[in-house]
């Protein structure tokens, strides 16, 4: 038993943090177009070469091999740069989903793929309670019609996987005939949004039914997971430079992390902070096929949409009004945080989920 | 990372579980943590000592059990005892906060002579610190000794003393070196309550309880010998107790067991032939609450880790007494909603009050605010976590060396 980082892991997290500094500063985000931003090549080209899309790709796939832990400190590790790659659907969903899946067939197709970060899987969960958006897809076969609102990681991806109500889980390749892809302007510029319209669009089926089901709840929950981390990421981000703008301004003659009003700001994020990585590890840790794997992610992408929600405040308010200028940057971290909420079901959805899900009342 | 139970985790497990079966019917009641350990409750504390569930990193030759520090065993220990109801051991001052401040810092006579009894519950503790002029500026207390023959001569003022009035002993904080600079003037002495000169009056809080007392001295004769470190090592020594102190007011067991209780409550009770965790806004601050109280165990393990390793916890641990207490308060407050106007009658006094829910509850609501207030009041917490813990500058400071 050991909570917490062992070397290995920590190695990891540091190359990852190494790379996103050269590739992911201010100004890459400024230069962020206000709609439909393309794949960033040179940034996805170097956290292949570290392995992130194939983080739970198995070795024998061409993978890193790690777990949905690793996974976990990689999305922390984006969130803390805002940092404009696919990940959450495209290396922690998608392949979780056709590893869970199951068919050997798939795996051997996809799998090495992903790991070479050539495959790119957005993820629409079209027909789950929980899903953003309200339309449904028909399936018909191996065909889909309908329409797939904000898939995660669109920008760039070239492929969608889904997962209909009926527990059918299926893969679009987007430039097959019946499919079209529209991007649309997203307040979160490092995550743009879209659709994707399928008329009698040819899928692959991958898995269908109860296990279909059971496949959707793991990725749904997995994705939680990791939309939490990336908040934490997020969230600590804005912490650190609200305390070295408070340690660096000065007004009355002193710096004005020096007067409780602002120190106290500042502990209170780091209050909330804390504790909430311990969860989200833990929950992070969990979607690796346990038990409770699904509470966890409910209570992890509840609580850290509320935490978050406060430091983004707290953190702009410690700036001023420098806080508010668009050029400061601030505000990337503040709506990466805002849409990490609202994606995969926001805190209340997940907290009745929570409570579904240890049978606590009936309404 | 590693969250699975290792071999010797799972004994450890069966072990405790087989105790509740053939030693369970022995275990006192919860709660009455505000009176002397009765017979019972004494009989059962020697149990959980001779097996190690108390004292269980404690070296031998102190009284403990002289096992290893592991991050999982205490965890199990208290998650398996809770399961199966059973009492977990006398929860005092003395042994959170003295027996690990006495194994930093104190003398092998001292650590013989104390940690063994004070764990079997046969000395109760109280912590003189706190005095009507010397709250959050704690080091500005005006409690005096002087050496005298021996030994040193007491005389001032100590309030907020829970305990004092069963104590045998008191560990307390005074001014030996007034021309010192008043952080640098302090002692830390071991003072049996049974001195001549020590008066307890019972101190009544909002809770119609008396929690705590006022501790007199007048002229009160301690052996010289019994000093912690050395003349002038007070505020060091304190520090150390202090900060035991905020790791037991935030220890997350007790939020856990709150929660289940808060769940099973809103299950069963409500208004008008609704329950109440069918009622979807209070099932989502329950849930919240569930949330921020899972991060806390959570959290409690990672700086158990982190003692394990050796690492220095820093931050960390700084937030642990300001997130705990208020977490607390706020599942008491939920508490008292789900009971709402049906849980205002209110008997506190006698021991009935024990048995009486809505009276618990409401007890707990107001006495959270205490523990919010005392052992450094969340304000001054604030101030640790952003200059110890954050790094932010401190605020300036009057004029150094008065008191």
């Amino acid at each position: 038993m050991e909570f917490g980082l062992s070397d290995t892991q920590r190695l990891f997290e540091r190359a990852l943090r190494n790379v996103l500094a050269g590739h992911v500063p201010l100004d890459a985000l400024h230069r962020l177009p206000a709609s439909g931003a393309d794949l960033d090549a040179k940034l996805w080209a170097a956290l292949t070469e570290l392995g992130l899309p194939g983080v739970l790709v198995p070795e024998t796939f061409g993978g890193a091999g790690l777990g949905t832990f690793e996974a976990g400190l990689a999305a922390e590790a984006l969130g803390s740069f805002a940092a404009p790659a696919p990940f959450v659907g495209a290396a922690v969903m998608a392949p979780l989903a056709i590893l869970r899946a199951g068919r050997e067939a798939a795996q051997a197709a996809w799998l090495p793929r992903i790991a070479a970060g050539t495959a790119r899987v957005a993820v629409a969960l079209a027909g789950l309670d929980a899903a953003a958006g309200s339309t449904s897809v028909q399936r018909h076969g191996e065909r889909l019609s309908g329409r797939l609102d904000q898939p995660i990681d669109l920008a760039g991806a070239t492929h969608v996987l889904t997962a209909l109500a009926d527990g059918t889980i299926a893969l679009v390749a987007l430039d097959a005939p019946g499919v079209r892809v529209t991007l649309r302007a997203s307040l979160d510029r490092t995550r743009p949004l879209g659709e994707v319209a399928l008329a009698e669009a040819p899928a692959e089926i991958l898995t269908a039914g109860d296990d279909g089901r059971r496949v959707a709840a793991a990725m749904l929950a997995a994705g939680r997971a990791m939309l939490a981390a990336d908040t934490l990421g997020a969230a600590q981000t804005m912490l650190d430079r609200a305390v070295a703008h408070a340690q660096q301004r000065e007004q009355f003659g002193r710096p004005i992390g020096s007067f409780q009003a602002v120190k106290h700001l500042c502990a209170d994020m780091a209050t909330m902070l804390e504790p909430a990585r311990a969860l989200v590890w833990h929950a992070a840790h969990a979607q690796d096929g346990r038990d409770d794997a699904r509470l966890l992610a409910c209570h992890a992408k509840a609580h850290l949409g509320e935490v978050g929600r406060e430091v983004a405040r707290m953190a702009t308010e410690v700036h001023g009004g420098m806080g508010f200028t668009h050029e400061l940057g601030l505000h990337y971290w503040f709506k990466r945080i805002g849409s990490n909420r609202q994606l995969l079901g926001g805190p209340e959805q997940c907290r009745r989920e929570a409570a579904a899900l240890q049978g606590w009342g009936t309404t | 990372m590693d969250l699975t139970y290792s071999e010797p985790h799972r004994a450890l497990q069966a072990e405790i579980r087989e105790l509740a079966r053939t030693h369970g019917h022995l275990s006192p009641k919860q709660g009455g943590g505000r009176r002397r350990p009765d017979a019972r409750t004494l009989a059962w504390q020697r149990l959980l000592v001779e097996r190690g569930y108390v004292g269980r990193t404690i070296p031998r030759e102190y009284g403990g059990h002289g096992a290893q520090p592991d991050v999982l065993e205490a965890a199990i220990i208290a998650d398996e005892l809770a399961r199966a109801g059973l009492y977990p051991g006398i929860m005092s001052q003395g042994i959170s906060m003295l027996v690990p401040t006495l194994l930093e810092v104190g003398s092998e006579e001292q650590r013989r002579r104390w940690i063994g009894p004070t764990l079997r519950g046969e000395i109760i503790w109280c912590q003189g610190y706190s005095e009507p002029g010397a709250g959050s500026d704690l080091a500005s207390i005006r409690t005096r000794a002087v050496v005298d023959d021996g030994h040193f001569v007491v005389n001032g003022q100590k309030i907020w003393t829970s305990s004092a009035h069963y104590a045998d002993m008191m560990f307390l904080l005074c001014r030996t070196e007034p021309d010192r600079p008043k952080h640098a003037g302090l002692s830390y002495l071991l003072v049996s309550m049974s001195t001549p000169g020590i008066e307890v009056r019972p101190l009544v809080t909002m809770t119609g309880r008396a929690e705590f007392n006022e501790v007199f001295f007048t002229d009160v004769r301690v052996p010289v010998d019994q000093i912690v470190l050395g003349r002038g090592d007070g505020w060091h020594v304190a520090n150390l107790t202090l900060k035991h102190e905020r790791l037991m007011l935030g220890d997350p067991s007790k939020l856990v067991h709150r929660v289940e209780r808060i769940a099973e409550l809103m299950a069963r009770a409500g208004v008008d032939g609704e329950r109440s965790i069918d009622r979807p806004e209070l099932r989502d601050r329950l849930l919240r609450l569930q949330a921020e109280v899972l991060a806390s165990r959570c959290h409690h393990l990672r700086l158990l880790t982190q003692r394990a390793r050796g690492e220095d916890p820093g931050l960390a641990q700084t937030i642990v007494k300001y997130f705990g207490t208020t977490l607390g308060h706020r599942l008491s407050a939920l508490a008292v909603d789900v009971l709402g106007a049906g849980g205002l009658a209110y008997e506190p006094r006698g021991e009935a009050a024990e048995d009486d829910e809505a009276t618990t509850w409401q007890i707990d609501y107001m006495y959270d605010v205490g523990l919010m207030i005392g052992g450094g009041t969340s304000q001054i917490q604030k101030n640790i976590i952003a200059e110890r813990g954050l790094g932010l500058p401190r605020e300036p400071r009057a004029a150094p060396g008065r008191s």
